[in-house]
Protein backbone atom coordinates (compact mmCIF):
# COMPACT_ATOMS: atom_id res chain seq x y z
CA UNK A 1 0.00 0.00 0.00
CA UNK A 2 1.42 3.81 -1.04
CA UNK A 3 2.62 5.84 2.13
CA UNK A 4 -0.57 7.89 3.48
CA UNK A 5 -0.72 11.38 1.27
CA UNK A 6 0.30 14.51 3.10
CA UNK A 7 -3.01 16.11 1.98
CA UNK A 8 -4.71 12.95 3.21
CA UNK A 9 -3.36 13.53 6.40
CA UNK A 10 -4.83 17.41 6.58
CA UNK A 11 -8.15 16.53 4.92
CA UNK A 12 -8.50 14.38 8.45
CA UNK A 13 -7.59 16.92 10.29
CA UNK A 14 -9.72 19.51 8.99
CA UNK A 15 -12.95 17.12 8.97
CA UNK A 16 -12.63 16.49 12.76
CA UNK A 17 -12.24 20.04 13.30
CA UNK A 18 -15.43 20.73 11.61
CA UNK A 19 -16.99 17.81 12.68
CA UNK A 20 -16.19 19.40 16.03
CA UNK A 21 -17.81 22.99 15.26
CA UNK A 22 -20.70 21.65 13.64
CA UNK A 23 -21.83 19.39 16.32
CA UNK A 24 -20.80 22.58 19.01
CA UNK A 25 -23.25 24.69 16.66
CA UNK A 26 -26.09 22.11 16.60
CA UNK A 27 -26.28 22.02 20.58
CA UNK A 28 -25.57 25.20 21.57
CA UNK A 29 -25.53 27.79 18.65
CA UNK A 30 -28.39 27.13 17.40
CA UNK A 31 -31.12 27.91 18.93
CA UNK A 32 -33.99 25.34 20.54
CA UNK A 33 -37.35 25.51 18.66
CA UNK A 34 -40.27 26.10 20.32
CA UNK A 35 -42.77 23.53 18.87
CA UNK A 36 -40.41 20.36 18.94
CA UNK A 37 -38.00 20.88 21.28
CA UNK A 38 -34.59 19.20 21.40
CA UNK A 39 -35.45 16.70 18.97
CA UNK A 40 -35.66 19.17 15.94
CA UNK A 41 -31.84 19.47 16.13
CA UNK A 42 -31.41 15.81 14.83
CA UNK A 43 -32.54 18.07 11.53
CA UNK A 44 -29.06 19.21 11.41
CA UNK A 45 -27.40 16.04 10.79
CA UNK A 46 -30.41 13.87 9.45
CA UNK A 47 -30.59 16.90 5.90
CA UNK A 48 -26.32 16.55 5.96
CA UNK A 49 -26.73 12.24 6.12
CA UNK A 50 -29.10 12.50 3.44
CA UNK A 51 -26.98 15.08 1.20
CA UNK A 52 -23.91 12.63 1.79
CA UNK A 53 -25.79 9.67 0.85
CA UNK A 54 -27.49 11.11 -3.02
CA UNK A 55 -24.18 12.59 -3.32
CA UNK A 56 -22.38 9.46 -3.10
CA UNK A 57 -24.95 7.63 -5.30
CA UNK A 58 -23.69 10.52 -7.89
CA UNK A 59 -20.43 9.98 -7.76
CA UNK A 60 -21.00 6.82 -8.37
CA UNK A 61 -23.09 7.05 -11.53
CA UNK A 62 -20.83 8.86 -12.50
CA UNK A 63 -17.19 6.84 -11.88
CA UNK A 64 -19.69 3.80 -13.27
CA UNK A 65 -19.81 6.33 -16.76
CA UNK A 66 -16.13 6.87 -16.59
CA UNK A 67 -15.26 3.06 -15.95
CA UNK A 68 -17.63 1.98 -19.20
CA UNK A 69 -15.72 4.62 -21.53
CA UNK A 70 -12.06 3.81 -20.54
CA UNK A 71 -12.62 0.60 -18.66
CA UNK A 72 -9.69 1.63 -15.79
CA UNK A 73 -10.86 -0.25 -12.72
CA UNK A 74 -9.62 2.58 -10.41
CA UNK A 75 -13.31 3.90 -11.72
CA UNK A 76 -14.94 0.40 -10.37
CA UNK A 77 -13.20 1.22 -7.55
CA UNK A 78 -14.48 4.92 -6.96
CA UNK A 79 -17.92 3.55 -7.84
CA UNK A 80 -18.11 1.10 -5.37
CA UNK A 81 -16.23 3.36 -2.50
CA UNK A 82 -18.98 5.96 -3.32
CA UNK A 83 -22.12 3.43 -2.89
CA UNK A 84 -20.87 1.89 0.16
CA UNK A 85 -20.27 5.47 1.70
CA UNK A 86 -23.73 6.38 0.41
CA UNK A 87 -25.48 3.74 1.52
CA UNK A 88 -24.05 4.54 5.27
CA UNK A 89 -25.46 7.84 5.04
CA UNK A 90 -28.36 7.16 3.52
CA UNK A 91 -29.10 4.62 6.21
CA UNK A 92 -28.03 7.42 9.02
CA UNK A 93 -30.58 9.34 7.24
CA UNK A 94 -33.66 7.11 7.58
CA UNK A 95 -32.78 5.92 11.33
CA UNK A 96 -32.47 9.47 12.45
CA UNK A 97 -36.12 10.63 10.35
CA UNK A 98 -37.80 7.88 11.92
CA UNK A 99 -36.67 8.93 15.65
CA UNK A 100 -37.67 12.33 14.61
CA UNK A 101 -40.90 11.12 13.58
CA UNK A 102 -41.46 9.11 16.98
CA UNK A 103 -42.27 12.37 19.09
CA UNK A 104 -43.96 14.62 15.79
CA UNK A 105 -45.85 12.32 13.69
CA UNK A 106 -46.37 9.87 16.70
CA UNK A 107 -45.57 6.96 14.60
CA UNK A 108 -41.70 5.65 14.30
CA UNK A 109 -42.77 4.78 10.46
CA UNK A 110 -45.60 5.86 7.80
CA UNK A 111 -45.34 4.59 3.95
CA UNK A 112 -45.25 8.27 3.05
CA UNK A 113 -44.16 9.11 -0.50
CA UNK A 114 -40.71 10.56 0.74
CA UNK A 115 -40.02 7.74 3.11
CA UNK A 116 -41.27 4.91 0.80
CA UNK A 117 -38.68 6.31 -2.38
CA UNK A 118 -35.76 6.70 0.41
CA UNK A 119 -36.38 3.01 1.51
CA UNK A 120 -36.35 1.81 -2.11
CA UNK A 121 -33.20 3.91 -3.04
CA UNK A 122 -31.20 2.12 -0.06
CA UNK A 123 -33.04 -1.36 -0.88
CA UNK A 124 -31.78 -0.98 -4.56
CA UNK A 125 -27.69 0.08 -3.01
CA UNK A 126 -28.22 -2.85 -0.92
CA UNK A 127 -28.61 -4.71 -3.88
CA UNK A 128 -25.80 -3.79 -5.84
CA UNK A 129 -23.61 -4.55 -2.64
CA UNK A 130 -24.70 -7.95 -2.77
CA UNK A 131 -25.28 -8.41 -6.42
CA UNK A 132 -21.55 -7.60 -6.92
CA UNK A 133 -20.23 -9.63 -4.00
CA UNK A 134 -21.73 -12.69 -6.20
CA UNK A 135 -19.82 -11.71 -9.33
CA UNK A 136 -15.94 -13.62 -9.08
CA UNK A 137 -14.69 -11.80 -12.81
CA UNK A 138 -13.29 -8.32 -11.72
CA UNK A 139 -14.06 -7.43 -15.23
CA UNK A 140 -17.84 -8.49 -15.21
CA UNK A 141 -18.26 -7.41 -11.72
CA UNK A 142 -16.68 -3.65 -13.06
CA UNK A 143 -19.15 -3.69 -15.70
CA UNK A 144 -22.03 -4.84 -14.17
CA UNK A 145 -21.44 -2.56 -11.34
CA UNK A 146 -21.09 0.72 -13.24
CA UNK A 147 -24.49 0.09 -15.86
CA UNK A 148 -26.24 -1.06 -11.88
CA UNK A 149 -24.70 2.66 -10.32
CA UNK A 150 -26.02 4.35 -13.43
CA UNK A 151 -29.54 3.05 -13.86
CA UNK A 152 -29.77 2.78 -9.36
CA UNK A 153 -29.33 6.42 -9.88
CA UNK A 154 -32.75 6.73 -11.34
CA UNK A 155 -34.30 6.64 -7.50
CA UNK A 156 -32.01 9.57 -6.09
CA UNK A 157 -33.68 12.25 -8.32
CA UNK A 158 -37.42 10.25 -7.42
CA UNK A 159 -36.42 10.20 -3.88
CA UNK A 160 -35.41 14.06 -3.86
CA UNK A 161 -38.47 15.43 -5.65
CA UNK A 162 -41.10 13.15 -3.94
CA UNK A 163 -41.64 15.48 -0.87
CA UNK A 164 -42.26 18.11 -3.71
CA UNK A 165 -44.07 16.46 -6.40
CA UNK A 166 -46.79 14.05 -3.89
CA UNK A 167 -48.73 14.81 -1.47
CA UNK A 168 -46.61 14.07 1.56
CA UNK A 169 -46.45 15.06 5.55
CA UNK A 170 -42.64 15.06 5.04
CA UNK A 171 -41.18 18.57 5.71
CA UNK A 172 -39.08 20.05 2.88
CA UNK A 173 -36.27 22.60 3.47
CA UNK A 174 -35.55 24.15 0.54
CA UNK A 175 -38.66 25.33 -1.28
CA UNK A 176 -42.48 25.43 -0.49
CA UNK A 177 -43.96 22.67 2.09
CA UNK A 178 -47.36 20.55 1.08
CA UNK A 179 -50.25 21.83 3.13
CA UNK A 180 -50.40 18.60 5.30
CA UNK A 181 -46.29 18.73 5.87
CA UNK A 182 -46.20 17.66 9.73
CA UNK A 183 -43.29 19.24 11.81
CA UNK A 184 -42.26 22.09 9.18
CA UNK A 185 -40.92 25.09 10.90
CA UNK A 186 -39.13 28.80 10.02
CA UNK A 187 -35.29 28.49 9.74
CA UNK A 188 -34.04 31.46 11.86
CA UNK A 189 -30.57 32.77 10.55
CA UNK A 190 -28.70 30.99 13.44
CA UNK A 191 -30.46 27.71 12.33
CA UNK A 192 -30.06 28.38 8.62
CA UNK A 193 -25.90 28.97 10.08
CA UNK A 194 -25.44 25.85 12.07
CA UNK A 195 -27.97 24.26 8.74
CA UNK A 196 -25.46 25.38 5.61
CA UNK A 197 -22.13 24.32 8.30
CA UNK A 198 -23.74 20.74 8.71
CA UNK A 199 -23.87 20.32 5.06
CA UNK A 200 -20.60 21.38 4.28
CA UNK A 201 -19.00 19.64 6.99
CA UNK A 202 -20.64 16.68 5.58
CA UNK A 203 -19.41 17.00 2.44
CA UNK A 204 -15.77 16.94 3.78
CA UNK A 205 -16.66 14.02 5.66
CA UNK A 206 -17.33 12.55 2.13
CA UNK A 207 -14.27 13.50 0.49
CA UNK A 208 -12.39 12.20 3.56
CA UNK A 209 -14.37 8.90 3.55
CA UNK A 210 -14.22 8.25 -0.09
CA UNK A 211 -10.59 8.80 -0.74
CA UNK A 212 -9.51 6.21 2.42
CA UNK A 213 -12.35 3.85 1.08
CA UNK A 214 -10.56 4.01 -2.53
CA UNK A 215 -7.33 3.51 -1.41
CA UNK A 216 -8.70 0.48 0.78
CA UNK A 217 -10.21 -0.56 -2.81
CA UNK A 218 -6.88 -0.30 -4.61
CA UNK A 219 -5.72 -2.73 -1.94
CA UNK A 220 -8.09 -5.30 -1.99
CA UNK A 221 -8.01 -5.12 -5.36
CA UNK A 222 -3.89 -5.73 -5.22
CA UNK A 223 -4.56 -8.88 -3.21
CA UNK A 224 -6.87 -9.91 -5.29
CA UNK A 225 -5.02 -9.88 -8.48
CA UNK A 226 -1.81 -11.63 -6.06
CA UNK A 227 -4.28 -14.25 -4.93
CA UNK A 228 -5.24 -15.38 -8.58
CA UNK A 229 -1.64 -15.16 -9.21
CA UNK A 230 -0.75 -17.06 -6.79
CA UNK A 231 -3.68 -19.81 -7.23
CA UNK A 232 -2.78 -20.13 -11.15
CA UNK B 1 -54.33 31.51 35.51
CA UNK B 2 -54.33 32.59 32.25
CA UNK B 3 -51.18 33.57 32.06
CA UNK B 4 -50.04 30.23 33.58
CA UNK B 5 -52.01 28.02 30.80
CA UNK B 6 -50.43 30.59 27.90
CA UNK B 7 -47.18 29.59 29.69
CA UNK B 8 -47.93 25.65 29.81
CA UNK B 9 -48.84 25.64 26.05
CA UNK B 10 -45.75 27.44 24.76
CA UNK B 11 -43.73 25.26 26.31
CA UNK B 12 -41.86 22.88 23.87
CA UNK B 13 -41.97 19.64 23.77
CA UNK B 14 -39.84 16.99 26.11
CA UNK B 15 -38.24 15.46 23.59
CA UNK B 16 -34.58 15.42 24.41
CA UNK B 17 -34.48 11.30 24.60
CA UNK B 18 -34.82 11.28 20.99
CA UNK B 19 -32.74 13.78 20.34
CA UNK B 20 -29.89 11.94 22.26
CA UNK B 21 -30.83 8.91 20.52
CA UNK B 22 -30.52 10.54 17.05
CA UNK B 23 -27.21 11.61 17.90
CA UNK B 24 -26.03 8.43 19.19
CA UNK B 25 -27.24 6.74 15.79
CA UNK B 26 -25.15 9.33 13.92
CA UNK B 27 -22.24 9.13 16.02
CA UNK B 28 -22.34 5.38 16.72
CA UNK B 29 -22.90 4.43 12.80
CA UNK B 30 -20.34 7.11 12.13
CA UNK B 31 -17.64 5.12 14.37
CA UNK B 32 -18.22 1.87 13.34
CA UNK B 33 -17.77 2.81 9.50
CA UNK B 34 -14.21 3.87 10.10
CA UNK B 35 -13.65 1.06 12.50
CA UNK B 36 -14.53 -1.10 9.84
CA UNK B 37 -12.20 0.69 7.52
CA UNK B 38 -9.55 0.34 9.71
CA UNK B 39 -9.96 -3.59 10.56
CA UNK B 40 -10.32 -4.04 6.60
CA UNK B 41 -6.94 -2.39 6.26
CA UNK B 42 -5.78 -4.07 8.65
CA UNK B 43 -6.56 -7.65 7.62
CA UNK B 44 -5.70 -6.71 3.74
CA UNK B 45 -2.51 -5.32 4.59
CA UNK B 46 -2.09 -9.39 6.69
CA UNK B 47 -2.83 -11.06 3.62
CA UNK B 48 -0.85 -9.16 1.40
CA UNK B 49 2.12 -10.01 3.13
CA UNK B 50 1.60 -13.42 3.43
CA UNK B 51 1.23 -13.37 -0.23
CA UNK B 52 4.34 -11.59 -1.04
CA UNK B 53 6.10 -14.12 0.89
CA UNK B 54 4.41 -17.35 -0.77
CA UNK B 55 5.47 -15.36 -4.23
CA UNK B 56 8.99 -14.56 -3.07
CA UNK B 57 9.21 -18.70 -1.95
CA UNK B 58 8.09 -19.63 -5.50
Amino acid sequence: MEPKPRWLTILDIVTIVLLVIATYMVFFYAPMERVMGQVQRVFYFHVAAGWVGMLGFLVAAIAGGVYLKNSRRYWDIVSLAAVEIGMVFAFINVVTGAIWARPIWNTWWTWDPRLTTATIMLLIYAAYLMLRAGIEDPDRRARFGAVYAIVGFLSVPLTFFSARLFRTIHPVVIGSNQPGAEGAFDMTPLMLQAFMFSLLTFSFIFADLIWHRVRLGELADKVESLKLKTMA
Amino acid sequence: MMLFTQLLQEAPAETTGYMIAGYAVIFGVMLLYVASLYIRKRNLLRDLEVLEEMEGDE
